[in-house]
């Protein structure tokens, strides 16, 4: 009996101990993980998207609470006006979560590029939708509100297909769509805020 | 009978570097030695889990109760493994998403869990960190040397920079599955015919 207890005891206290020390570890490495994810996941999507402003839309960058959720806007700045804003959302792809990060330009409400963030599609298949130049590209300059025209040719719409990844083609638009949506719900904050980085 | 510190030190650099003589851990060897940076970060990760999990195991070797000694391992070696990858997440966030799930696996890394067993819960302080250093830099030396070989192979490249001039043309299958048994087996044939003199 008493060796089980000095077992329970130190098994308890080694566990508790390394909790502990995992849970101060956790919470004083969050805010630098935050940044890091923000820089190497987010980052490139967004520097894609904005090849021309004149600020770091990763500094200039402002968030609204969405369904209690905390949903980062980043805004690029078009000769020192900012005018463009990019922002993420999600769809289920091939293989898992894709997240698209869509940029908008808030006078025309135009879409100006986009990116994908994170993806598990096929290698090689699905993944391509990450590099495909010519099916990024068929995005841009559509409204980001337009819902029939963000859609695959294949569903009467002005996207580009992948060949042989229709699956994660059509999750892209959907991302971008329900951004699309996202977009005109908060379009009023959104421009207030976008407003606010003119300095 | 008793080794002098150094001599612990040494044997795993040599005598006994993990996944060449004793041909233990190859999973994360197999797996993420694509690149040479990835190889040594792997390696670096690892040696860190294991100076800090024998120095534990060897300070607590009186204290935790021999029927329970794995889970007890195993939770110390779980600590040092999630310290690593929050370490990893915030400061080398790039390393991170290129070993990715190999570094929770370190865990289950069985050289970790083998030198806290059979070696660091029956030896003092001192010589077991010498050992899990010993080990460690082995560990990364060998996935330096695959990394570097396939690396180089594969992609032409060394840390990214073109090594082997314009004309090369790469031979992918290196850097793939397969390539990784191939030049295991290579290396590991190299280190024989060496070691039997």
């Amino acid at each position: 009996m008493r060796e089980m207890i000095k077992m329970v005891v130190t098994l308890t206290i080694l566990a508790a101990v390394a909790g502990g020390l995992l849970s101060v570890v956790k919470i004083s490495t969050a805010e630098r993980i935050d940044q890091a994810v923000l820089e190497f996941v987010q980052g490139p999507a967004i520097i894609s998207i904005m090849e021309d402003v004149s600020n770091d839309p990763l500094e200039d960058r402002f968030a609204i609470e969405i369904n209690e959720e905390e949903k980062n806007f980043f805004v690029g700045k078009l000769n020192g006006v900012p005018r463009l804003v990019a922002f993420e959302e999600g769809a289920s792809g091939y293989g898992g979560p894709l997240g698209v990060m869509v940029g908008v330009d808030i006078e025309t409400d135009n879409i100006v590029g986009i990116g994908i963030t994170t993806h598990s599609e096929t290698p090689g298949v699905g993944s391509r939708a990450a590099t495909d130049i010519r099916f990024q590209k068929s995005f841009v300059g559509i409204p980001v509100t337009d819902d029939g025209r963000i859609r695959l040719g294949e569903d009467d719409g002005d996207i580009a297909n992948i060949g042989g990844a229709t699956i994660t083609a059509r999750a892209v638009a959907t991302a971008v769509r329900r951004a699309g949506v996202l977009y005109q719900e908060n379009q009023t904050e959104i421009k207030t805020k976008v407003a606010a980085f003119s300095n | 009978m008793a080794k002098t510190i150094s001599q612990e030190f040494k044997k795993g650099l040599w005598e006994e570097i993990p996944p060449f003589r004793l041909v233990l851990g190859l999973c994360p060897v197999l797996a993420v030695t694509t690149t040479l940076e990835n190889g040594v970060g792997m390696g670096l990760a690892t040696t860190f889990v294991l100076v800090c999990a024998n120095l534990l195991v060897s300070i607590l070797r009186n204290v935790i109760p021999p029927k329970i000694r794995v889970p007890c391992f195993i939770i110390i070696i779980a600590t040092f493994v999630i310290l690593v990858e929050l370490l990893m997440q915030a400061f080398a966030y790039g390393l991170f998403l290129n070993l990715g799930i190999f570094i929770p696996l370190i865990v289950v890394n069985c050289v970790v869990l083998g030198r806290a067993e059979a070696f660091a819960s029956k030896n003092k302080i001192v010589p077991s960190l010498a050992d899990g250093l010993g080990i460690g830099i082995g560990f990364t030396l060998s996935l330096g040397v695959l990394g570097a070989l396939r690396e180089s192979l594969g992609s032409g490249t060394i840390l990214g920079n073109p090594v082997f001039g314009p004309n090369f043309q790469p031979f992918e299958f290196m850097v793939q599955a397969p390539g990784a048994f191939v030049a295991l087996g290579l290396l590991l044939c190299i280190m024989n015919i060496l070691g039997k003199k």
